[in-house]
Order: C-alpha cells, then structure tokens, then sequence
C-alpha cells in the first residue's frame, strides 16, 4: 500500500517538477510550487515524519506560496524577458555533473529503516529509552527539540527573527537604495 | 478581492477553525505531531487568509506592525529567560528540570514555555514579512 502511494506521489513530484520547468506564467508556478510542497508532505507522511510534514505544508504549501504570490503582485509592471536560442549546454552539462555527484552521494546514504544505519544505534537509541521518562512527553519529536536540544531550537528562533528584521530593514526603506555618485531615478 | 460574496462568509467561518487550530497544535505539540513552530505559522496563516480576502488595512487594524515586532522579540525573550531562570534556581541555561522540585514537571513548564516563545515569534514574523511584502504592491 505505502509503496502504490508513494509511486504515485513521486509520479506527480516529477510531473510537477516538469510543469514548474515548463511553465512560462510566473502565477501558475508558483501555484505549482504549492503543490509540489504539499506532494512533498504527503511523502514526509508516508516516511513517518509527521511534525516534519506539518512544517512543509504550513510554510512549503501555505506561507511561501502567497509571499510568492506577493511578490509576483508587487514586481508585476517591470518587465518579463524571455531568454531566447542562449546557449544553455553549459547548464545541462552542470546540471548532469550535480546529479551524478547526487547520484553517487546516495550510494552511501544507509537504506530506510535499516537499525544497524549510525543514525539509530547512537544517541537516537538514548532518546528513545529514557526520554519519556526524562522530560514526561510522549511526542520524542517534541522531546528532543525542545528540551535535549533547546538551545539548536533557541538559535532557530533567533534566525527567524533575525529574517524578519532583515526584511524589515530592506523593505522598510522610505526611498530606493541609490548607487553613489548617480543622479536620483527619475521613476 | 473584498467583493467576493463566497470567498467572504467562506474565510469568516474558516478563520477561527484555523486559529483553534493553531492553539491545538501549539499546546498539544507534547503529545501530538505539531509544536510552537507549525502553531505560528498556521496562526499567522488565519491572518493572511483575512488580508486576503477583507484587505490589507482590515488585518493591519486588528494586528499593528509595532505590536507585531514587540511580539517577534517577546518570543525570543521568553525563550531565553527560560533558559536564564533554570540557571538562576541552580540549573544550567535551558535546563528545565531545575525549574520546578520535580524534574518532569520543571520540563514540562520549561517546554509549553518555549513552544509558546517560539510560536509567538514565528507567527508575529510570518505577519511582519507578508505585512511588508504586500505594502509594496501598488495600488491598482
């Protein structure tokens, strides 16, 4: 059954990823963006990742999706060019090389679900012993952000904020960035 | 969009079910998938619903932008101060077993407490990014 669902899943993954590759209209990409979060999500559901599925479609599906829409609505007079006939061998050849090196990174990764993986017979093994018993959760998940790792989840929270002050400081300007020693944009 | 019969009654029935939501994720996170950052997101996602659907002003009004950056680093704060009172009752920083006489207690005081540091700060910052990002569309 899970592998029915993920077959189709990951046919749609790479259906969408034609269409984004494709699609000229930057409205509908990003709407393809959603969608391929939210293929992503279901497949994080499929691997037993629920608080990691949770997070891709609230911000993947839901939050970037209308920033995106956002930002299409606000850059939407300046022109869009089509880059036509420019010679793009030199990307395939990059990309070629990044997915044989992907390729060849994957050989090594352990195989899902495997016990002996380094992943499960180090400090995971701890966690899963006594830490319920330690912190009285029941979600290990909750467990070990926040509480064995408390202070990775501080220094998240701090990037989190430290991204919206940086926005803040770029957008919030009351006039255009000018380029020194150049007369002020007519426009 | 403000115009839109459906797409208004739909977003007010919509918008408290999303915030329930959220409070559920957010305070159920220790025993349930989810947890202070999914909490904020989903929060701050109930808002974007309603300045999509009743206007920018509307979610301005009800939510205003120096609330919002009080609130981003409130969520920090409490965090921190967590982390600072486990060290001042003889624990180390984030070490929330200090907090109370039994230990499971002190973590679960110390996590609802960062969970909801963390959630207040995600969500008041998703706001304040789509805040600023939809005032630079210009008015039609």
């Amino acid at each position: 059954m899970s592998l029915l669902v993920n077959i189709v899943l990951l046919s749609f993954l790479v259906i969408m990823a034609i269409a984004v590759l494709r699609i000229k209209n930057l409205l509908a990409m990003a709407m393809l963006f959603g969608l391929y979060s939210l293929l992503v999500a279901g497949l994080f559901v499929v691997l037993d990742a629920p608080d990691v599925a949770f997070t891709e479609a609230a911000v993947g599906t839901g939050i970037s999706t209308v920033l995106m829409l956002v930002t299409i609505a606000s850059v939407r007079d300046s022109h869009e060019v089509e880059n036509k006939g420019r010679n793009s061998s030199l990307a395939l050849l990059l990309s070629v090389v990044m997915g044989v090196a992907l390729m060849y990174g994957i050989h090594d990764i352990a195989e899902l679900g495997d016990p002996t993986a380094p992943a499960h017979t180090q400090v995971a093994a701890r966690f899963i012993e006594s830490g319920q018993a330690e912190t009285g959760v029941p979600n290990l998940v909750t467990a070990v952000l926040a509480s064995y790792r408390g202070f990775d989840t501080l220094g998240e929270v701090t990037v989190v904020l430290t991204a919206g002050l940086g926005i803040l400081l770029l957008l919030l300007r009351s006039e255009k960035p000018r380029v020194k020693g150049k007369k002020k944009d007519a426009g | 969009m403000q115009d839109k019969l459906i797409l208004r009654v739909v977003a007010k029935w919509l918008i408290p079910v999303i915030i329930l939501f959220a409070f559920y994720v957010q305070f159920h996170g220790d025993y349930s998938p989810g947890g202070g950052f999914q909490a904020g997101v989903i929060f701050s996602s109930a808002f974007l619903l309603y300045s999509l659907v009743y206007g920018l002003e509307s979610a301005i009004k009800v939510l205003p932008d120096h609330w919002l950056k009080v609130a981003a680093c409130f969520g920090v704060l409490l965090y921190a101060g967590v982390g600072v009172v486990a060290m001042l009752m003889g624990g180390n920083f984030l070490d929330y077993s200090a907090l109370a006489s039994e230990p499971v207690a002190g973590q679960h005081i110390g996590i609802i407490l960062i969970e909801l540091g963390v959630g207040i700060t995600v969500g008041s910052v998703m706001l304040l990014i789509f805040f600023t990002f939809a005032r630079r569309v210009l008015p039609k």
